[in-house]
């Protein structure tokens, strides 16, 4: 019973894959929810998902998993067989997402290296409970059900007129151990090759039994197949600690009069049919995302490479046509290079948003509201490595919309609001980066109660009407905050959204808050595409030389003097068709050496951050180039501010290293 | 002391880092820090100015597509400015996944200090600066000032430095 003879790479598969299938049964599940009936298809959907899940989670000698999964599989059987599509679908999906949670933490657990040893007995009995409770109303449902089953087999025999049927004997090592989970292997095995299975003992993973029956008798398989004896001898050997195979042919072409009639086998296999085509129209691998990195800095490396090659000094002033000609080919196939890896790489953010749909469902539930989630922008796609760490701050932030925001439907409805509860998630891409939007419409941030409740905790020094709307709200953000005086589950004791603002910041991004009080709360997230490569304009600044990513450059001019404005406190401005633009003078920012110092003798390069513009002044602009961000060295960030209008670093095709300018974050330092 | 040095070593083959310093020198001192740390030692290499830290912090550099902070240990030490030549190094440390470089005057040797020969520097009262030597350690050629690397790159007094 131990995992160890099962090697890594199995379990990362197996975890991999049960967590996929969770999420798509969770799917299955809100979507039969959201439409108050359960189709045909949603149906086979499920079925199809518990039946990988048993079978995977089996071979993973999961028997809680296993066991579990088969008894949602009995309860989704009979609500197939009976066609009971009208039925009360609040109690079966509960059952659905309680399994969900118990698989998922069960898996967590082998994932963290536990021993997974959740019970499941209690929501097996509640399965089988409900079962019970379906059946009871009209027992000749029931009987109906036997009946339609039989014929169903008859037809699924009697259609396989073409194949041949075999009758096998298969002996296993008896040391081996669950033999019925190696039954059940052979089983799956062989259906790729037959169009029918029925065998002795007929419930391979339900019944402790059938190992004991398959050590005394061996386990008889009895199968349609168009494929020769041979050929399924060999797939039979294939299996694991298989021992001894007996094939032997029981009648050709009309397989169907004499087939075993064994209720439900010929079904399952049906089942695994299905389940086999769908896996292989997808066609998809999953790749360790180190490799990914590892292939993303290489890709990185050779654009920088490329460059130096091309711009290599040793080449100035040559006539090179041939060369020019390849250098053209080289750069296109590196850009396309670039694309392809930066694509697989990202993934739309849909995923992570439907998510939030279960944790919207649960607490309408628990907390009694009534509240919908719209979803905008799902496509929009972004780096998986920010995706992976988005996800529990919009849970976070999600929760907070439900628990502190939406009021309850009797109050909505005093406020004149309709009963249903809104949250929005959109999202959209930005240029460079994507703005994440949560809102609600809610009760909305008290701007009073927030003060007050800062100021009691030592949060704030300044008066009230000192301070803007955005300082107060950004002022819940900050840890030990919390405005709710109950805890609840889900939110209220002050550890969240200080974790939240730190995640965000960590990936590059910022939040923040606006809320008008009584109609809701938006909080924006501005985030980064990605921590890859951007095109950016290299401009000197004495002998330093930065890069402004050419996405937020509007313009580049020189001035003339008569352009230059100077205010009351000397601050520079620049009028440019008629309308005044700050300067910000980089060699006075980063206090730089540089021998221009007036404006009229440099270049302004006129930048946009969200909708504000404003202009950078330089020595010269230098050329474009495409540059791989790397991050300034944690070191470094230890001792700076928060916002000095850094965004990283880059290495040019010389070698020497450039400073990437943060358009937004030296445009909040310098202006307010 | 030599033979009682080779002894240690050989107790600790498996171990061949352990007690053994890379010395280099500051004007007339000499320092050591533990091997264990280094990565490597290089010339001095352009360095990008990076704005708003302390005077210590150079800059960054590209080591072989590698951006590292290289620290001025004479600025750190509060000793006067020199300016780089051909003996100036980086040695290029690593302590708990922070890489960065060290500039020093010269790098002269790889040395093993035994244990016994570690002692702890005097508890000053007043005097900060003292952190940043973890021991003194004793060889036939003088004293070597054996540092703490994880102080010099715990940032502790950069944010008060500001």
């Amino acid at each position: 019973m131990t995992s160890n003879i099962f090697n890594e790479h199995m379990l990362e598969v197996f975890l991999f894959e049960t967590y996929e299938l969770m999420e798509q049964l969770e799917e299955q599940l809100l979507n039969i929810e959201s439409s108050k009936q359960m189709t045909k298809e949603n149906i086979d959907e499920i079925f199809r998902i518990m039946h990988t899940t048993k079978g995977s989670s089996a071979m993973m000698q999961l028997e809680g998993i296993s066991v579990l999964t088969h008894k949602i599989e009995d309860l989704f059987y009979y609500i197939r067989e009976n066609d009971l599509t009208g039925i009360n679908n609040d109690e079966i999906t509960q059952l659905g997402f309680m399994t969900i949670d118990f698989i998922r933490t069960e898996i967590k657990k082998l994932e963290e290296g536990k021993t997974p040893d959740g019970d499941a007995s209690d929501l097996e009995k509640k399965i089988t409970v409900l079962i019970a409770k379906l059946k009871d109303p009209g027992k000749d449902t029931a009987k109906a059900k036997d009946k339609i089953a039989a014929t169903d087999l008859q037809q699924a025999i009697t259609d396989d007129r073409k194949g041949t049927l075999y009758e096998a004997k298969v002996t296993f090592d008896n040391d081996c151990g669950m033999l019925n989970i190696r039954a059940y292997t052979v089983v799956r095995n062989i259906t790729d090759y037959c169009s029918s299975i029925a065998h002795i003992p007929e419930e391979l993973m339900d019944n402790d039994e059938a190992s004991d029956i398959i050590a005394k008798n061996g386990f008889i398989i009895r199968f349609n197949s168009e494929h020769h004896q041979e050929e399924i001898e060999k797939v039979l050997k294939e299996s694991l600690f298989v021992t001894d195979i007996r094939l032997a042919v029981i009648s050709d072409n009309d397989a169907g009069k004499s087939g075993p009639s064994k209720e439900g086998a010929s079904t399952e296999a049906k089942n695994i049919d299905s389940q086999n085509g769908v896996q292989q129209k997808k066609g998809i691998i999953s790749v360790n995302i180190e490799k990914m990195d590892r292939l993303m800095d290489l890709v990185g490396e050779i654009v920088i490479t490329e460059a130096m090659v091309i711009n290599n000094p040793d080449l100035k002033g040559l006539q090179l046509d041939n060369f020019q000609k390849s250098a053209a080919q080289l750069k296109k196939l590196n850009n396309e290079l670039q694309d392809v890896v930066m694509s697989i790489r990202m993934i739309p953010i849909a995923a992570t948003f439907h998510k939030m749909h279960r944790i919207v469902r649960d607490m309408n539930k628990k907390l009694g509201k009534d509240v919908e989630l719209y979803i905008y922008g799902e496509e929009t796609e972004v780096d998986k490595s920010i995706i992976d760490s988005l996800g529990d701050p919009l849970i976070h932030l999600v929760r907070n919309c439900m628990d502190h925001g939406i009021e309850d439907p009797e109050t909505r409805k005093k406020a004149n609001k309709p009963e249903k509860g809104k949250v929005i998630l959109d999202a959209r891409n930005n240029g460079s980066e994507i703005t994440i939007r949560i809102s609600d419409d809610g009760k909305g941030l008290d701007r009073h109660r927030i003060y007050e409740k800062a100021k009691d905790r030592g949060f704030t020094v300044k008066a009230e009407d000192e301070m803007t709307d955005k300082e107060i709200f950004s002022l819940i953000l900050i840890a030990g905050f919390s405005t709710n005086t109950e805890v609840t589950e889900y939110s209220g004791r002050g550890v969240g959204l200080d974790v939240v603002k730190k995640t965000i910041e960590k990936l590059g991004g910022n939040i923040s808050i606006e809320s008008i009080f009584g109609e809701g709360t938006t909080i924006n997230m501005r985030i980064p595409l990605t921590l890859a490569i951007i095109n950016g304009m290299k401009v000197s600044v004495g002998k330093s030389i930065f890069t402004i990513p050419i996405t937020s450059i509007k313009e580049s001019m020189k001035i003339k003097k008569e352009d230059i404005v100077k205010d009351t406190s000397d601050r520079e401005m620049v009028m440019i068709r008629g309308k005044a633009y700050p300067v910000v003078r980089l060699h006075r920012h980063f206090v730089l050496e540089s021998e221009i110092t007036d404006l009229t003798e440099g270049i302004l390069v006129m930048v946009e951050s969200e909708d504000n513009a404003f202009c950078i002044f330089a020595d010269t602009i230098i050329g474009e180039q495409q540059i791989v961000v790397k991050p300034i060295p944690a070191f470094i960030g230890k001792c700076e501010n928060a916002n000095t209008g850094i965004a990283g670093c880059a290495i040019l095709d010389d070698a020497n290293i450039s400073i990437i300018l943060d358009v937004t974050g030296l445009f909040s330092q310098i202006i307010k | 002391m030599d033979t009682d040095n080779d002894k240690n070593l050989a107790q600790q083959e498996e171990d061949t880092q352990k007690d053994r310093y890379l010395t280099f020198s500051i004007g007339n001192e000499s320092f050591g820090v533990e091997i264990k740390y280094v990565t490597e030692i290089i010339g001095i290499l352009p360095v990008t100015v990076i704005p708003e830290v302390p005077d210590y912090v150079k800059g960054i550099i590209n080591l072989r597509g590698k951006i590292i902070p290289v620290i001025d240990i004479r600025l750190k030490f509060k000793k006067e400015a020199v300016d780089y030549d051909d003996r100036t190094c980086i040695i290029v440390v690593n302590v708990e996944d922070i890489t960065a470089g060290f500039i020093v005057d010269n790098v002269t040797e790889v040395i093993t200090i035994s244990g016994d020969d570690v002692v702890a520097p005097p508890e000053y009262k007043e005097c900060c600066q003292n952190n940043y030597i973890q021991n003194i350690g004793k060889t036939p050629n003088g004293i070597k000032l054996l540092l703490d690397c994880r102080m010099i790159l715990s940032g502790a007094d950069q944010i008060a430095g500001l």
